[in-house]
């Protein structure tokens, strides 16, 4: 059974950077910093202030002592919500507790002891996170799995990580485990959740529940009771062993380079900085929450594990993939999180949507997004707006924008988050117009997630915003993102090489990312620190960047920026065809090709436009003003993956183009108002032939 | 995959039936039989007299000669309504949903031979036909569950692409709770992945529910991998009748049926 689900998101970021160690008057290179500076010497103690807080709360420092203060203090409180038949079935902390403590025991009766490790593999269920609080109890580790990994991802975990147990939704998974079971030298046993299509299995394995390694959650369950009668007071002791510098969870990033890592995670990692994200957002055990990310990555593991934990609110796990829009409905999370492709989906679909509805229906939509494009976004932010606006703008919500959020499922919420990507603006205004408070965040595996987060009221669409409670950002002298936090990571599994690499000696972590500190101390993300380059005047050049702003404009499918080492910026554009092929038809402009529509003079106008509006963008932030557009021309046919001019995943491989395409980069920097281009093209069917175009170059006005 | 039904006595026999159509012979003198909890294939080529056999054992047709036993009993001329109350539910090999309704009242309709409120209550609702709904929506939930289409209980059938379509009428095969099922062409018109999870399904309810089925399909790796025995039909003969091996190999299927590889 093929149900494969890719929700996989990455937390990394684009960015840009002005080094933030300048206001302290000095600028540190990553791996060589000063650790004995004053400034150093006053976050350790900000830090130290952070950690003696948290613990003067209470004495709980990992995540059973949580689950069991939880069911004391949240007792009735709803922990865990799951449907059954379709209907919502609700588990409060304490028959929560009860679940976990069973299935603990049981664990513990199949001879999981302190220090294994039990590997979690399936869809958002309740089931798979109480085992994962029950590998904790008995001092063992989790360690959650991709559920769309295939059978060798799978064996590599296991067999990096050394697991000798598994916790499986389903056959789908549990047919994985077996399939991979000779070639995993660790593994001892498997469980298994959801025993459909199991029944024949046991004749293959002894049948017999000593003797099988196949064993249904529910029968661990009963013997755990069984063995909790045997072994009063046995588990309370395992976990009171346990403390907060232990090893929590290991948690493997999805490697699309090469195999994944596993990263080590204490109880303090992800428990410190969960308690610090809740108290940033003021989460509280009344929050709503839906699971529906990968359990293996982390943003899943803070948002519906250790937040959980740490504030006690409730968990909804979807019904199915294919039901997330409407149990997101159904339950109304006041807290959520989303890759912004998702926002982008939900998005499109409305505005389609609209197109089907009556003349007065759109009319009365159009005229009061208009309202919350001028109104709703400062009305959020708390800014002051004239009266008649806030007027309309409770008109407006109580015929349009409240309906439409409750369509959407969000018409409790809170705190959204976005992350993972560059949001378009529009996307992000939309969301914001109509009051629901999304923000952006910039994290990471290694960090636990926080890095930067933008406070309420201070949300733009181009950063990534400040630094997270208890989380110290600082920009190196070569414009890279350090960090360091309570929740940084403990190592990387079995890989010391790469730990040393990414994190130093006093605990500062390399991301990879170039960025800066804008006026008012929020982060931008400009790029990777290995693309970012610099003119040859010395300006600052990230193309990813700059494209990316050419990209939020619908009419501009790809953008690919050349200046590294040049005296000035320029771009080779390709027009998205449905968006300009839509526009030419309502404008009466004829046109037979691609390229015939591509050399247009209109066309050329319109994106001119863009790019002076993207310049102007560029030129009011002083960092990257250096780097505004001199000249561009459009392309006269797509880039193409079958070509080799962008990767599988649509991403553009800039090397490669400019070899290609070395005419006219010559032409985009010679001066020249042509330049003719011939290029050979493959065909789908994999005919090769050739494209004969002669291509205008422009200039823009360069703003000072 | 370690199938292993347990196989006992005889659920259903069919013996030397003949049908036909004024002129049309479309059945001559046919027998064979289906054992509880197998998995039974009806092949052939088209013009068989595959679907007219389905059509027999559900009742729609009534063959001229030959008699069917079923569940020990010898059948007697009856309504189809009647057949299927006695425990034989099927598919189509043209979806035959009600198209306009959501998948739930569809698989719900699979449910009417089991419900007993009379009209009366049924108008008044409240109270015993309520209850009673509400045994039958409890089952009904447990075959979308089963099936793994929670995502779209309340979708109109209509709109729904064809793999699901199919996934829909086995469900309402499903909730008429039959000893028999019959599938007719289940997997017509799928692609790789959707075949490969209908089989799941149709092996998941065969060990599940305990349910004896009859199918007929023309993809020959679903037949070998999923049947218990196969029969082969051919211009209203009966060709053959064994396990999936034996039928392979048998040269008379061959010649007029599965044809040889051509390199």
């Amino acid at each position: 059974m093929n149900c494969r689900v890719t929700k996989q998101v990455a937390i990394t970021g684009f960015v840009s950077g002005r080094s933030r160690a300048s206001e302290n008057g000095e600028v540190d290179e990553a791996g060589a910093i000063d650790a004995g500076s004053l400034a150093d010497l006053l976050v350790k103690f900000a830090h130290a202030n952070f950690s003696m807080h948290n613990f003067s709360e209470n004495m709980n420092d990992t995540f059973p002592k949580f689950l069991i203060w939880n069911a004391e203090r949240f007792g009735d409180r709803p922990a865990m919500r799951e449907k059954d038949l379709g209907i919502w079935q609700t588990w409060t902390w304490r028959e929560m507790k009860d679940e976990v403590f069973v299935f603990a025991h049981g664990l513990a009766a199949l001879g999981f002891k302190r220090g294994d490790k039990l590997a979690i593999v399936g869809a958002n269920r309740p089931r798979l996170y109480w085992g994962m609080a029950a590998a904790q109890c008995l001092g063992g580790i989790p360690v959650p799995i991709y559920a769309d990994s295939v059978a060798e991802e799978m064996q590599y975990v296991l067999n990096h990580a050394d697991i000798g147990f598994v916790l499986a939704e389903d056959q789908e998974q549990v047919d994985k485990a077996l399939a991979i079971k000779e070639n995993c030298r660790s593994l001892k046993r498997i469980i298994f959740d959801d025993a459909r299509g199991l029944g024949d299995y046991n004749g293959d394995y002894a049948g017999n529940y000593n003797g099988a390694p196949l064993h249904d959650f529910g029968v661990v369950q009963q013997s755990g009771r069984e063995f909790a009668k045997e072994n009063p007071g046995f588990l309370e002791h395992e976990i009171a062993q346990c403390q907060g510098r232990d090893i929590g969870i290991f948690l493997y990033t999805s490697g699309t380079t090469g195999n994944p890592k596993g990263v080590v995670m204490t109880h303090d990692n992800i428990l410190i900085t969960s308690i610090n994200s809740a108290k940033q957002d003021n989460l509280t055990e009344h929050e709503e929450v839906l699971s529906y990310l990968p359990m293996a990555w982390v943003g899943d593991h803070i948002f519906s594990y250790g937040q959980a934990y740490a504030a006690g609110f409730c968990i909804n796990c979807p019904e199915s993939a294919e039901t997330v829009a409407n149990d997101l409905r159904e339950i109304g999370p006041t807290f959520y999180f989303a890759p912004p492709r998702v926002f982008e989906n939900i998005l499109t679909s409305v505005m389609i949507r609209m197109e089907d509805a009556g003349a007065f229906k759109q009319k009365l939509f159009h005229y009061f997004m208009a309202v919350a494009n001028r109104a709703g976004i400062a009305i959020l932010n708390g800014e002051s707006v004239a009266r008649k606006d806030r007027i309309l703008y409770a008109l407006g919500n109580l015929i349009i924008y409240a309906p439409l959020k409750n369509t959407m499922g969000f018409s409790r919420i809170r705190v959204a988050y976005t992350a993972g990507e560059a949001i378009g603006p529009e996307i992000f205004d939309f969301f914001r117009a109509l009051g629901i408070n999304i923000k952006q965040l910039y994290g990471q595996t290694e960090a636990a997630v926080f890095v930067t987060a933008q406070p309420d009221g201070e949300v733009f669409a181009d950063t990534v915003g400040k630094p997270s409670l208890g989380v110290e950002v600082k920009i190196t002298a070569d414009g890279e993102v350090i960090y360091r936090s309570p929740g940084v990571f403990h190592s990387y599994h079995k890989n010391d090489e790469a730990t040393r690499k990414t994190k130093n000696e006093q605990g500062w972590v390399m991301t990879g990312d170039a960025g800066y500190f804008d006026d008012i101390g929020h982060l931008k993300i400009i790029d990777r620190v290995k693309d970012v380059g610099k003119l040859r005047g010395g300006a600052l050049f990230a193309p990813k960047y700059i494209e990316n702003k050419l990209k939020f404009f619908p009419q501009i499918q790809e953008a690919v920026t050349f200046g590294a080492e040049r005296d000035f910026v320029t771009v080779m554009v390709n027009i998205d065809l449905e968006a300009v092929g839509n526009w030419a038809e309502r404008n009466n402009v004829a046109y037979a090709s691609y390229q015939e529509l591509a050399g247009h003079p209109d066309v050329y106008a319109m994106i001119l436009k863009n790019i002076e509006q993207v310049n102007q963008d560029l030129s009011a932030d002083p960092h990257v003003a250096g780097s505004q557009i001199h000249r561009f021309l459009i392309l006269h046919k797509e880039l193409d993956a079958d070509d080799g001019e962008l990767t599988r995943t649509r991403k553009v491989r800039r090397r490669i183009i400019a070899e290609k395409y070395a005419v006219l980069v010559d032409a985009l920097y010679s001066g020249a108002n042509t330049c003719f281009i011939k290029t050979e093209v493959t065909f789908e069917d994999g005919r090769k032939g050739e494209i004969n175009a002669d291509l205008n170059i422009m200039d823009v006005p360069y703003l000072m | 995959m370690g199938h292993q039904p347990n196989i006992n006595d005889m659920l259903l026999e069919v013996k030397n039936i003949s049908l036909s159509f004024g002129g049309v012979k479309v059945l001559s003198d046919i027998s064979f039989d289906i054992k509880r909890n197998e998995i039974r294939a009806i092949i052939g080529p088209n013009g068989a007299g595959k679907s007219s056999m389905l059509n027999i054992i559900n009742g729609f047709y009534h063959p001229q000669q030959g008699e069917i036993w079923f569940n020990g009993h010898k059948r007697v001329s009856e309504k189809p309504f009647k057949i299927a109350r006695q425990g034989i539910a099927r598919t189509f090999q043209n979806i035959a949903l009600f198209k306009g309704m959501s998948t739930l009242d569809n698989l719900m309709t699979g449910r009417i031979t089991k419900m007993n409120t009379n009209i009366f209550w049924q108008a008044l609702w409240k109270g015993p036909a309520e209850r009673e709904e509400i045994q039958h929506r409890e089952r009904v939930e447990q075959i979308i569950d089963f099936l793994k289409i929670q995502s779209i209980r309340k979708t109109p059938v209509g709109r729904l692409p064809y793999g699901m379509q199919k996934r829909v009428e086995l469900g309402r095969a499903l909730a008429a709770e039959a000893k028999l099922l019959l599938l007719d062409e289940p997997m017509a018109g799928m692609n790789l992945e959707e075949k490969q999870d209908m089989c799941r399904f149709i092996l998941d309810v065969n060990d599940e529910f305990d349910t004896t089925i009859a199918l007929i399909e023309h993809d020959m790796g679903v037949v070998m991998d999923l049947s218990d025995r196969v029969v082969v039909l051919d211009y209203g003969r009966k060709l053959a009748d064994g396990t999936p091996d034996e039928v392979r190999n048998n040269q008379t299927v061959i010649d007029a049926y599965l044809g040889v590889v051509h390199d």
